[in-house]
């Protein structure tokens, strides 16, 4: 079962940046991206597990830390097509504030 | 038609004289104009004028006659009673009738409330000041003229739509303008960063001052305003403020006679309030949650709802209603063409198409999503805009054309970007090739008088690209564009990467040659293909705009690789590492005191001597930081760059001091030449070595600029690397004094910042350049390495600021989770 989680407001992320909201279930990275659009993955890149909240943000893409492997947000899937994917979570901004939608059973599993 | 006539009709009530409430009653009698007996309130005492069109009134291009929609005959021959100034107070739903200011009762079968909205006034100390005022009516602009002609300082809070129309207006009667926004960019509602970028520029071209992220704090003044404060503590002179910030609707009289009001006044498809008799229209409103503010969505209303009075009788009658309207702006200042309109906010990802085109100033750029137009911006050539926006209304499936659409309707086959563009627009003064003086004029009249066709040709009859040869791209983009079809391309030079055409050469010289000062700036310059780059030339930007405007130049953080952002190095497993600076690599009892106690305070796991003779602490998380920061900083110690494209270390063996081979005091001098270097950012990391004789234990001469004492001096050597291709330094030359060794290091490191390509160190660059070049420069041209070295100082100025501690002790968010769930 999935529940809304308020994290913060658009302008706790800097414009092309990302911050990270922690969970029982690993961080989760929060983005703001062109037209302060929003996205939520796990930060974690598919290569290597890097932390892709680190990454330059450019477009609707993060390009992550470690070894450049560039991650689209909307599908948490490599630009280049290879396999991969960094799981992604449904955003809603109301009013400036976000929120996250996550699984609340899996989460009281993970505690 | 007779009196009686008129009384046997239905009574239909307008409350509001304005666009909306007059646009539903022309609608009304253009279906049937004899169903009602209209009556008009109107609070304002005039007929009623386009209100949209105050913008041109206020800057003397129109009079308010021209903006009267209808004049008292008009209201004559529709027999609708009009009383204007005069006030509705109440409505009284029970009885069905209107009261007003003038003590008037006035019964409704129909009633229609068009209030309109009122411009929000911030909550800051001064607003009810004299001087002070919105823009709304004609007796704001009236105001506005009146301070105009009697006073000279006028501010503007709002770089939105209205704002900058009041902005551009009293300029134009002469005040000198201000505009404070609140936001990074201007219209950022309606423009993306390049739009609101351009836009600043044109209107700071015409005087007008703009300052974004600028806060009200306060209006100061005595009985008339005289300055604006804001937050930051800035005071900008003010004898007129105009509040544009937004607007509210007027929804009390709703509010009061018990109507359903949220933000505006609720109503569903047909204009209809929560009292069936009872419609409302315009920028009073909330429809599916929506309020307007623009005029489109007004007659839209106002044809709903004359289709739901005049024909609406029986459910189904009155057709689909208002469906909500995407709206679309214009700006109505002379000269400006701008359009927006959609959706650049939406959750979902999108496509960009973009172009640019430098010479013409122009910047479109089409948002796509699932095959549809969601949003376009157009600034230069809005010429285009109603066919975009006709498809994004319809939501037409563009994907057939979706290669051309960017070029407009009119595109023909062939037609595209001139990638000779940015070079076609500079001037025939501007230096193209900067080591032998050369300029753009002398390169074109070369090419013409002595037929010249290739760079070659160019370099033989001019020097230009004869020495560093960094402006071979330039050259070559010049005679592709004197020659025209006739001209034979070499091989292609590697741009930067996919999103420009231009190569880091070409990038650098642009900047220079063209002013420009901010990454937007340059994405238009040079006609940036994607919206906001990528990870491969936002970097590069950032160093080239930071190295060729020190202190002008704000570094953007986004722009940077982690690393730099966070003074620190990733590590394979997300922690960093922290490497203090330890001056030549000398330290005390007191440093590596601190660093233990640091060591045990925050359980660092792995504690490492580095190759530059320092000490690396790994395993550290992002959270712990600034903390462990504030500790290395109490104890003296500095940032150490160990993360940067920028100076790292200088490495020295023991010299004199100690050594009894010892010829000169090679820790001293390590020393001061990284007081001297450090905090400089540079094309990619940037390593020295003092040796204090030809021993070379310091292992100078794989370092990037090195020192080897000798008995009667220093030997200099530049170009070294110790990577995976090991390169042996050159020698620069030889010099007496350690004076000399200053200078000719922060000559040498300028060179390198201003010539060579991000990412590229010094050994690769000097292979391409040539030692040969460099010793030019440095060694045989006095004046130049003095020029450079003061250039090296005055950036260091401004450079030097331990990035350390400007962030410890302070709660910085960005080293913190943005919050911590379950």
């Amino acid at each position: 079962m999935s529940s809304w989680i308020e994290i913060g407001t658009v302008d706790d992320i800097p414009p092309l940046g990302s911050r990270v909201v922690r969970t029982p279930v690993g961080d989760i990275a929060i983005f703001r991206a062109a037209r302060d659009t929003i996205f939520a993955l796990d930060d974690r890149c598919p290569h290597k597990g890097g932390p892709i909240s680190e990454g330059i943000v450019h477009g609707e893409q993060v390009t992550c830390p470690l070894h450049n492997q560039i991650i689209d947000l909307k599908s948490g899937a490599f630009a280049s097509g290879e396999c991969g994917q960094s799981r992604t979570h449904p955003v809603k901004v109301e009013n400036g504030v976000i929120s996250i939608a996550l699984d609340v059973s899996q989460m009281a599993a993970a505690e | 038609m007779t009196e009686d006539m008129i009384m046997t009709r239905k009574k239909l009530v307008v409350i509001g004289n304005g666009m909306a409430g007059m646009r539903t009653v022309e609608e009304i009698l253009d279906r049937d104009a004899e169903k009602f007996a209209v009556t008009v309130f109107g609070a304002e005492p005039r007929e009623n004028y386009n209100r949209i069109m105050l913008s041109p009134v206020l800057s003397g291009e129109k009079n308010y006659e021209d903006i009267v929609i209808n004049d008292q005959q008009w209201y004559a021959q529709n027999a609708i009673t009009l009383y204007s100034g005069e006030d509705v107070i109440a409505i009284d739903r029970q009885a069905h009738c209107v009261k007003t200011s003038a003590g008037r009762t006035m019964p409704y079968d129909a009633l229609i409330i068009a209030t309109g909205s009122s411009p929000f006034m911030i909550k800051v100390p001064g607003t009810d000041l004299d001087g002070v005022t919105t823009f709304r009516d004609m007796d704001d602009v009236e105001r506005m003229a009146d301070a105009a002609r009697s006073h000279q300082n006028a501010v503007v809070i709002g770089g939105g739509l209205l704002g900058l129309e009041a902005a551009y207006g009293l300029r134009q009667r002469g005040m000198e303008v201000t505009v404070l926004h609140l936001m990074d960019t201007l219209m950022e509602r309606q423009l993306d960063e390049a739009g609101g970028y351009l836009l600043r520029r044109e209107l700071e071209n015409r005087g007008i001052r703009v300052i974004t992220q600028a806060d009200t704090a306060a209006l100061i003044g005595k009985s008339r305003v005289e300055a604006v404060r804001l937050k930051d503590g800035r005071e900008i002179p003010a004898d007129l403020v105009v509040m544009a910030v937004g607007i509210v609707p007027n929804a009390a009289l709703a509010r009061d006679c018990g109507l359903t009001v949220e933000r505006g006044i609720v109503v569903d498809d047909h204009m209809t309030t929560s009292d069936p008799d009872v419609f409302a229209v315009g920028e009073c409103v909330q429809h599916r949650g929506q309020t307007y503010g623009l005029v489109a969505p007004l007659y839209e209303m106002g044809k709903a709802l004359a289709d739901r009075l005049c024909r609406g009788d029986e459910p189904g009658d009155a057709g689909p209603g208002y469906q909500g309207s995407v709206t679309s702006t214009k700006l109505k200042v002379s000269g400006v063409d701008l359009f927006s309109a959609g959706d650049f906010n939406g959750g979902d990802a999108c496509e960009d198409i973009v172009l640019r085109d430098a010479a013409r100033g122009v910047y479109k750029r089409i948002v796509l999503k699932d095959g549809k137009i969601a949003g376009a911006v157009l600034y230069g050539d809005a010429g285009d805009g109603s066919w975009y926006f006709q498809m994004l209304k319809e939501g037409a499936d563009v994907s057939e054309i979706r290669d051309t659409l960017i070029f407009g309707p009119e595109f023909s086959a062939g037609e595209n970007a001139d990638p000779n563009a940015a070079v076609a627009a500079l001037g025939m003064d501007a230096e193209i090739c900067g080591c032998n003086g050369v300029s753009k004029g002398d390169i074109v009249g070369a090419i013409i008088e002595h037929g010249l066709e290739s760079v070659e040709d160019v370099r033989a009859k001019t020097k230009a690209s004869g020495s560093c040869g960094s402006c071979a791209g330039l050259v070559e983009s010049l005679l592709a564009h004197t020659l025209g079809d006739a001209f034979v391309a070499g091989p292609a030079l590697k741009p930067i990467c996919p999103c420009t055409t231009h190569t880091h050469d070409d990038v650098r010289h642009l900047i220079r040659l063209h002013n420009l000062k901010s990454i937007p700036a340059v994405m238009q310059a040079l006609e940036w293909k994607s919206p906001n780059g990528c990870a491969a030339c936002r970097p590069a930007l950032n160093y080239y705009l930071l190295c060729d405007w020190p202190g002008e130049y704000t570094d953007d953080n986004q722009s940077r690789f982690v690393n730099e952002r966070l003074h620190a190095n990733i590590q394979k497993d997300g922690t960093y590492s922290v490497v203090p600076r330890m001056w030549g690599g000398v330290t005390t009892a007191k440093e590596l005191r601190a660093i233990a106690d640091v060591v045990d305070k925050f359980a660092i796991p792995s504690v490492k001597l580095t190759g530059g003779q320092r000490i690396d602490l790994f395993g550290i998380p992002k959270e712990q930081l600034p903390a462990i920061w504030t500790d290395l900083n109490k104890a003296g110690m500095v940032s150490g760059h160990a993360y940067g494209k920028a100076l790292r270390t200088v490495k020295t063996c023991v010299g004199n001091t100690w050594c009894r081979f010892g010829t000169q005091d090679a820790m001293d001098l390590g020393i001061q030449l990284e007081k001297l270097s450090w905090g400089s950012w540079t094309p990619h990391k940037f390593k020295m070595a003092v040796s204090g004789c030809p021993r070379n234990c310091a292992e100078a001469t794989i370092k990037d600029f090195a020192v080897i004492s000798v008995d009667s001096g220093f030997e200099l050597y530049v170009g070294g690397n110790g990577g995976i291709t090991v390169r042996v330094t050159d020698l620069l030359c030889k010099v007496a004094t350690s004076d000399d060794v200053l200078e000719y290091c922060a000559a040498f490191m300028q060179l390198y910042r201003e010539q060579a390509r991000y990412l590229e160190r010094t050994a690769p660059w000097i292979e391409r350049v040539g030692i040969g070049y460099v010793k030019a420069e440095i060694v045989d041209d006095e004046a130049g390495r003095k020029a450079l070295a003061e250039r090296f100082l005055r950036s260091q100025k401004i450079a030097q600021n331990d990035p350390w501690a400007q962030h410890a002790g302070a709660d910085t968010p960005e080293f913190q989770p943005l919050k911590l769930v379950g």
